[in-house]
């Protein structure tokens, strides 16, 4: 039983006040909770969340840089920018996308089958966000839709920076092209770096001097809200918002000259071949021609598959950089090289004669080596052997050398290496020797004498590059200095001018050969061409300043190898390819060549000629006389930019004074 | 005189005169109608930035304002007898309304909570949230203190009733408001301290229970409170948005207008019961102490009126008015921070929309009722 209670109400008065001071304690508690909570979301952790909303909220938009230009020594342009017109939808926008769409077909915008699937792939996309439904429209497609765009609602021609080459087909295997990046090749880039940036450098000076050309985009902030949609009038938001201008690409001077490099392809054309022209003195290419060539636009604006397969399969092969891939026997050509060395190992007496005639055999062997169509040399010295380019003469020289030496010796002509021009595929080509037969003929009874013999005259596993022999052909000029070969010589920046000149390379200087024995293969060079007997004088013989050249017939088949050989009953396919070296003016060339005409027979029919021309165009002024050394080019490295010299080569000596630019 | 003034009905006449005596002669009290007016014009400035600038929703709450003041006003002119005699009808009301909502409600957003009256769309779980308290404060003011057992039974019962209708419309949150309103004011009563103890172990028992029945976005809920990154797209949204929204809002934040995460609607349900968040964004840590300052204030005033009341059901049902005020304010802005789970509960005179501004000012009538009248009851 519970006593009888009264209610007291002082009493419950105090409990009350005493349970609300309790309550105001548990209270103040949460309130301080809230407190450090707050605190630690704002002052504490303010950075961290500062960073979540403006992720949240900003959306930041590429703005990709201007792709550097591509100018020849004279400034002409061979690589611009341009933009290509697309036709861009919002589906937002667009009232009546069926009906828009079979309007657009009206006008041959869009093809009336594609409508179907047009209409599913802009239905995956954000309703607010454009698709490019049509891309690479012609001008008058751009005129066409431009009067009736009244018409579309939600329907816009955007421009897109797209790569534009002007002289079309013109070096198109210096400049190289650019082309949508591929999967690997986006594997590989820094694709921060390449966000917004559709091409990318596929060959030539393009894909070398990718990173420089690029330039580096920029950026612009814009504020999109949880939909992700733009918000155009983002008011006092907008102070949130960066934005970084783009620093357009450098732009890319090549040495080329294009009045000789558009002579060479007018030369070439119609011809499988190769044209390279160099200065010898630091390496600038003057000339770089494969025929057949192709038009670089049809991959910067998306080849079709058609006009890919068109390429691929042409027999002549016109993407195949014949300059620096083709990889063939050169010839006679080879045969200054091994003259020198010779000379340098004490093996040959230049002025003694020997009896050569129509051919010649192996000591212990009766295996013939022939002369080229059984010519008969008789008795001749070093120079008339090179003048007449008498092969019996020069098998035994190699024979004498033994393959060991010429093994060592030939790659100080830059054979068997890549020259290290600076655009990307250049092949290496091959100096045969015996642990090389060895490893890929392992079936072969190692090497034979015979192989020596054969290699004195440029022929058998002996191969070389267009490329190279030009570069050879620089080193005797200079009588022993290697310039690596090289396009680029400067870097302007579009916005300054300024240039940044590119040192040329010397890469090897060959001090070990004398003075005379310079003198004595150089001026028969000369010879070929000033010497009635010489395999090159009717192809010179209206040249008005010296010239040294050398005259290369690569055989390809058995039959030429026994001279048995008819040209024109011998299928195109398998006829000797001309080749033709030379250098002029003598005594201080200023421009080294090399040319090939594949399957068009003796190096004096179809490649001298050529020479001949791209030579005289270079030096001969309007009057036919010969043009002073100075440097005539709008972008002419300067005289003081001093070559830079690689580790191990001799800069001493005279050749520091002979590298000035002539 | 003054006093005669109002009884012959002529205050109209006097609307125009002094501040004080008008806030006399309409039996407010003068501080807690300062901090309620500086609580609400705040909340406006927050609501227009909130609603990125809309004047419709900005006409509409100040339209709301005023029916809650009218309400106030009435209210607060009510005698407190009258008051207590009409608790248990006002009571009965709400339970017969909530059956009401329970048969012909109108659904909204899954739930069924509306009552539609003509245009106006009532939520009856809103009385409850000031029925409830009266209902106990009522029963509670015949009785000696602090209650016994037979009394905490009734109370539970009185307490349970609304809040199993209100949790099956589903409202939890409201549900669970009503209930704390009921149980503050047991425990003001003065429940032995052993007894509020095994009390509360039998709700955490309770409450382990009920997980198991509850709804599944109920259950969804607690658990992305608990781990709010398992789901930052679904259910872990609405709390990782506004604690970016606060965190970057820093020590002054983001100016007025100018809070991102609202603007750009990332912060979900930004006018309404994450408001807290855009006041976070915008002025930062400072905006949001002058808030807390202002409600501490009411709060303070509200507890000091009730404490000046002369008998049970005044001191009572003034002391839960204040606390569950205290509640919600603590429930909203812990949500917002991330202390509770989410549950939808408005922040009190600043959140948009609903009938929760009138009921939180009716409840300041009521106070003010209890507190002005006081002498008169003797």
């Amino acid at each position: 039983m519970s006593p009888v209670r009264i209610k007291d109400n002082w009493r419950e008065q105090r409990i009350f006040v005493r349970r609300v001071w309790f309550v105001t304690a548990l209270m103040v508690v949460a309130a301080i909770a809230v407190f450090a909570r707050l605190y630690y979301l704002q002052v504490m952790r303010q950075h961290y969340y500062e960073d979540l909303s403006v992720a949240n909220g900003v959306r930041t938009v590429p703005i990709p840089a201007a792709r550097g230009l591509i100018v020849d020594r004279d400034g002409q342009i061979m690589a611009s920018n341009r933009p290509t017109f697309e036709l861009e939808l919002t589906p937002d926008e667009v009232p009546d996308l069926r009906g828009s769409l079979q309007r657009l077909a009206k006008l041959a915008l869009v093809r009336e089958s594609d409508i179907p699937e047009l209409i599913r792939a802009i239905k995956s996309q954000l309703s607010f966000d454009p698709v490019p439904i049509r891309v690479q429209l012609s001008e008058s497609q751009v005129a066409r839709f431009a009067v009736r765009r009244f018409e579309f609602p939600g329907i816009n021609i955007t421009p897109q920076q797209s790569r534009w080459y002007p002289l079309k087909n013109l070096g198109v295997f210096a400049v190289g092209y650019v082309g949508p990046i591929s999967a690997s090749e986006l594997a590989h880039i820094n694709q921060a770096a390449y966000a917004g940036t559709a091409l990318i450098g596929k060959s030539g000076i393009e894909a070398q001097y990718e990173q420089v050309l690029h330039g580096t985009n920029g950026y612009r902030q814009v504020l999109v809200n949880a939909l992700g949609r733009e918000v155009r009038r983002p008011g006092v938001l907008a102070r949130q918002l960066h934005e970084k201008p783009p620093v357009p690409g450098d732009d890319v001077i090549v040495s080329l000259d294009l009045k000789i490099q558009r002579l060479a392809e007018k030369l070439l054309k119609g011809q499988d071949g190769a044209v390279v022209a160099l200065n010898p003195w630091n390496g600038n290419v003057i000339a770089l021609a494969s025929s057949p060539t192709f038009n670089p636009n049809l991959f910067a604006r998306g080849i079709s598959e058609k006009q890919y397969l068109a390429l691929v399969n042409n027999p002549d092969n016109p993407l195949f950089d014949r300059a620096l891939r083709s990889q063939l026997p050169i010839g006679s050509t080879i045969k200054p090289a091994i003259a020198l060395g010779a000379l340098t190992d004490g093996v040959l007496n230049p002025t003694k004669r020997i009896y050569a005639g129509s051919d010649w055999h192996l000591p212990g062997s009766d295996h013939m080596f022939h002369n080229y169509k059984h010519e008969v040399c008789g008795r001749i010295g070093l120079n008339m052997a090179i003048i007449m380019s008498c092969d019996v003469y020069f098998y035994q020289v190699a024979y004498k050398m033994g393959i060991e030496r010429l093994g060592a010796w030939l790659p100080n002509f830059g054979f068997g290496k890549p020259t290290g021009i600076d655009i990307p595929g250049e092949q290496s080509g091959l100096v045969p020797t015996p642990a090389w037969m060895a490893k890929h003929y392992p079936h072969r009874y190692g090497w034979y004498p015979g192989d020596t013999v054969i290699l004195g005259i440029g022929q058998g596993s002996f191969l070389a590059t267009p490329l190279q022999l030009a570069h050879y052909a620089g080193i005797l000029a200079t009588r022993g200095l290697s310039f690596q070969p090289r396009l680029a010589t400067g870097l302007r920046n579009p916005l300054t001018h300024k240039i940044h000149w590119k040192r040329p390379v010397l890469d090897g200087n060959l001090t070990m050969i004398s003075r005379s024995s310079w003198q004595v293969v150089i001026k028969a060079m000369h010879g070929v061409t000033t010497n009635p007997r010489g395999t090159a004088y009717w192809d010179m013989i209206n040249a008005t300043y010296p010239i040294a050249a050398k005259t290369g017939t690569a055989q390809l088949t058995r039959e030429e190898a026994n001279g048995d050989y008819n040209l024109k009953a011998t299928p195109k396919k398998l006829r000797d390819d001309s080749w033709f070296i030379a250098f002029a003016p003598l005594p201080k060339p200023r421009i080294a060549v090399a040319v090939l005409v594949e399957h068009a027979g003796a190096g004096a029919r179809a490649a001298g000629p050529i020479a001949m021309k791209i030579m005289n165009a270079y030096l001969l002024g309007p009057n036919g006389k010969l043009l002073p050394a100075t440097p005539r080019a709008r972008y002419s490295m300067p005289r003081d930019i001093a070559p830079r010299v690689d580790a191990g080569v001799d800069p001493t000596l005279t050749a520091m004074e002979r590298a000035a630019q002539p | 005189m003054m006093r005669q003034a109002i009884a012959t009905g002529s205050s109209a006449r006097r609307t125009l005169s002094g501040a004080a005596r008008v806030l006399l002669a309409l039996k407010l009290d003068g501080p807690l109608t300062f901090g309620l007016g500086l609580t609400a014009a705040y909340g406006l400035l927050v609501l227009f930035s909130a609603s990125g600038g809309n004047v419709r929703m900005l006409i509409g709450t100040v339209l709301r304002l005023a029916l809650g003041i009218a309400v106030m006003l009435a209210l607060a002119r009510l005698s407190p007898n009258l008051l207590r005699r009409a608790s248990p009808w006002l009571y009965g009301l709400g339970i017969l309304l909530l059956l009401a909502v329970a048969a012909v409600g109108h659904v909204h957003l899954g739930a069924k909570r509306w009552l539609e009256l003509g245009p106006v769309q009532f939520q009856p779980s809103e009385l409850l949230k000031v029925a409830v308290p009266m209902m106990c404060a009522w029963y509670l003011h015949e009785r000696a203190l602090p209650p016994r057992w037979r009394d905490l039974g009734v109370l539970g019962v009185i307490i349970l009733v609304p809040v199993a209708l209100v949790a099956k419309e589903p409202d939890l949150g409201t549900a669970a408001l009503i209930a704390a309103a009921g149980a503050v004011v047991i425990f003001l009563s003065g429940l032995r301290a052993r007894v509020v103890i095994a009390l509360l172990l039998l709700v955490v028992a309770a409450f382990a229970l009920g997980l198991r029945f509850m709804h599944g976005y109920q259950r969804a809920r607690l658990l992305t409170f608990l781990d709010p990154q398992a789901h930052p797209l679904s259910s872990g949204y609405h709390i990782i948005q506004s604690q970016i929204a606060v965190g970057s809002g820093g020590m002054f934040g983001k100016g007025w207008m100018a809070g991102s995460q609202a603007r750009l609607d990332f912060l979900p349900e930004r006018t309404t019961d994450f408001i807290f968040a855009v006041v976070g964004e915008e002025f930062g840590l400072l905006g949001l102490a002058v808030l807390l300052l202002l409600y501490t204030f009411v709060i303070g005033r509200s507890l000091y009126l009730a404490m000046q009341c002369p008998d049970t059901f005044s001191r009572l049902l003034g002391g839960a008015i204040a606390v569950t005020f205290f509640i919600y304010v603590f429930i909203n802005a812990g949500m917002v921070t991330g202390l509770v789970p989410v549950v939808g509960v408005p922040l009190p005179l600043v959140s948009y929309g609903g009938s929760s501004i009138v009921t939180e000012l009716s409840g300041f009538g009521i106070l003010m009722s209890l507190f002005s009248h006081r002498k008169l009851m003797g």
